[in-house]
């Protein structure tokens, strides 16, 4: 089985975000960009399902400007066996949307035949947690998103998801797409040896033409903002005086 | 973290030290340092990341890069919190043993630094009576059969009780009977345990920092005469190229410090309010900063130009010192700014700062002073009389 993990490069969680002052967005130039560290847990999980003897191949796919490749190098230095860059922007600052990405995802799909894609259940930039969704949709096969627990089992795979007050389990039905949460997996770091034959291992460049998908935005930021700033804090002398302030604010 | 002028050019060795670094937070460092122990399990996550080997030719089961990504390694490790002087002499010292030794001696002992059943991690040079005149050194190696047999003393050699190889210079031609003062010097692979057992004499110094370092003293050592590295008589020649990668390194090292200082205190200068505002919004709180930084980044160009050389081949002793020199003033710069704007706080070991301050302050005495520096420049590059 060949498993398809989608990974996008985003700003580093690092950062401290500075919003660009016309508004449309937040500034990324010069500014350190890293693997969506969802992505890196669906990359680690697609990796130790290849240790355990239950995929053969995994294929890593970034979609985006040129300078993805790095991060699709990361993909590999975990331990991806290859890597398809589909060029679909030349400004860092385009966000490629996620039905676009959906689409050219089912393409390369298409051609891969993966029986199973992981993928990050969203990416930390804008927080759409939509591609996963919006593929399986396309492709017509079963999903299962939020994972925090995957046993793949023939042409089932059992995938307990994290959804609202508690934990559910669900079967479904091969190929799938499983969208996967933070506690899944803790992620592995590349060794030296490993980023050296990273850089040796096949990495195909494509672009969004050649899959036919029209990449064009359909929603237009109207305003991007900073979060107010967080205002201190006040310590209490007693549990009584905590409550009483709640109170106070309405909290309880 | 700041933002540093360097480029991209090495983010993917960056990012995974950094993941490695993040798993050894400060208070395992911190720990060690109030221990006085040595980092076994962060040396060893270091080795079984294949970074110690990084030097190491991949026909050897290394992965063959230069010494500028050796630096990169080092700066990261420092810039992390953590000391790469517990594990940078593998690093200077591997290039003399892949540029100089044998085929034989490269086969017998490259694979096995490389897995990390042996650490390559001391260089015996400097004497309590010759310390920058390296080639007035007593140590001598007297050639029997097919041994040799080493007399004499050494100090300030770090890290050999957590080593299994040393690369030890002595002299086996007599100083009067050479045409050049510099030759009749050779060096030798020694194998550690076995010397210890054999009449080398390992004395530890107690030190500011926790940097573990001693006298040795040899009575009759025998070692075999095929541990000798290069041809009799050059080693001399042989052990600068350690040196220049020593220098390059700490170079390298003190960059990384410089950054922890300067992310550290600019962090605190942020967040510390005093009379209702931050004490970074004071231009008196800025500028040391602002200046420690803007020296940070100039000494590591000459750090990348020393590498790039050396790298290359071509002579680098003057860049090498020079970027040692530059980085070693400018991560102290910063960690005076850093202590400074700490207040009190810069004094109590759960801020970290006293701990690097201190380990950043040897590198303007070690590996060579600051002084020596100087007096190499004027003499070899300005071509002024040499002044001892």
């Amino acid at each position: 089985m060949k498993v398809l993990v989608p990974v996008k490069r985003v700003i580093d969680y690092n950062v401290k975000v500075r919003v660009k002052s016309d508004g449309s967005g937040v500034d990324l130039a010069n500014v350190k960009m890293s693997m969506n560290p969802f992505d890196e847990i669906a990359c680690e999980e697609a990796i130790r399902l290849k240790e355990a003897g239950k995929a053969d191949e995994v294929i890593a796919v970034s979609i985006g400007v040129k300078q993805a490749q790095e991060t699709l190098r990361t993909a590999l230095a975990m331990g991806a066996d290859r890597a398809i860059l589909v060029i679909a922007a030349d400004d860092v600052h385009q966000d490629i949307e996620p039905l676009a990405v959906a689409k050219i995802l089912k393409a390369v799909i298409d051609e891969e035949q993966p029986g199973l894609v992981l993928a990050g259940k969203q990416a930390i930039d804008n927080d759409m947690n939509a591609t996963g969704q919006m593929l399986a949709a396309l492709l017509g096969w079963s999903q299962a998103t939020f994972a925090s627990k995957l046993d793949i089992d023939g042409d089932h795979a059992t995938v307990t998801r994290e959804v609202d007050g508690g934990l559910q389990t669900i079967k479904v039905k091969m190929p799938a797409i499983v969208t996967v949460d933070l506690r899944l997996n803790e992620p592995r770091y590349a060794s030296l040896p490993n980023i050296m034959k990273a850089k040796k291992k096949p990495l195909d460049e494509k672009t969004a033409a050649d899959y036919g998908v029209d990449v064009s935005p359909r929603l237009e930021v109207v305003k991007t903002t900073e979060p107010e700033a967080r205002k201190a804090g006040e310590i209490v002398g007693s549990v009584d005086e905590l409550v009483a302030k709640l109170k106070e604010a309405g909290a309880v | 973290m700041i933002q540093t002028t360097q480029g991209a050019a090495h983010d993917d060795i960056r990012d995974a030290v950094r993941a490695l670094c993040a798993e050894f937070p400060p208070e395992y460092h911190r720990k060690i340092d109030e221990d006085r122990a040595y980092p076994e399990a962060f040396v060893d996550a270091l080795t079984k990341g294949g970074w110690m080997a990084a030097l190491i030719p991949e026909e050897y089961g290394g992965s063959g890069l230069g010494l500028t990504e050796a630096s990169v390694i080092m700066e990261e490790i420092n810039r992390a919190g953590g000391n790469s002087g517990a594990c940078h002499g593998q690093m200077y010292n591997m290039n003399t043993l892949v540029r100089h030794g044998s085929e034989e001696q490269r086969q017998r002992y490259l694979p096995k630094i490389a897995s990390g059943e042996l650490r390559l991690q001391s260089m015996g040079v400097t004497e309590p009576t010759t310390g920058t005149d390296t080639t007035k050194i007593k140590t001598t190696a007297v050639r029997k059969g097919d041994r040799y047999v080493i007399n004499g003393q050494k100090v300030w050699i770090s890290r050999v009780q957590h080593s299994d190889l040393m690369i030890l210079l002595a002299r086996t031609t007599p100083l009067a009977d050479v045409k050049k003062k510099s030759e009749g010097l050779s060096i030798f692979l020694v194998d550690v345990k076995d010397a210890m057992a054999k009449g080398m004499d390992v004395k530890p110094i107690r030190n500011m920092v926790n940097h573990e370092t001693n006298e040795l003293f040899f009575d009759n050592l025998e070692i075999p005469a095929e541990n000798l590295i290069g041809e009799e008589g050059q080693g001399f020649k042989y052990i600068l190229t350690g040196l220049n990668a020593e220098r390059a390194l700490i170079a390298a090292e003190c960059i990384g410090d410089g950054y922890w200082f300067i992310d550290k205190v600019t962090a605190y200068a942020g967040e510390r309010q005093v009379f209702g505002r931050p004490i970074g919004q004071n231009q008196g709180v800025q500028f040391p900063i602002a200046e420690a930084f803007i020296e940070v980044e100039a000494a590591n160009l000459m750090r990348y130009e020393a590498c790039r050389l050396f790298d290359e081949g071509q002579p680098c002793g003057a860049q090498a010192n020079m970027a040692k020199y530059l980085a070693a003033k400018a991560s102290w710069e910063a960690a005076n700014a850093c202590i400074q704007f700490h207040g009190g706080f810069g004094f109590a070991s759960e801020y970290d700062v006293e701990r690097k301050f201190r380990e950043t302050r040897l590198y303007q005495v070690a590996p060579i002073s600051t002084n020596l520096i100087l007096s190499y420049v004027a003499e070899h590059m300005l071509g002024l009389p040499r002044s001892f």
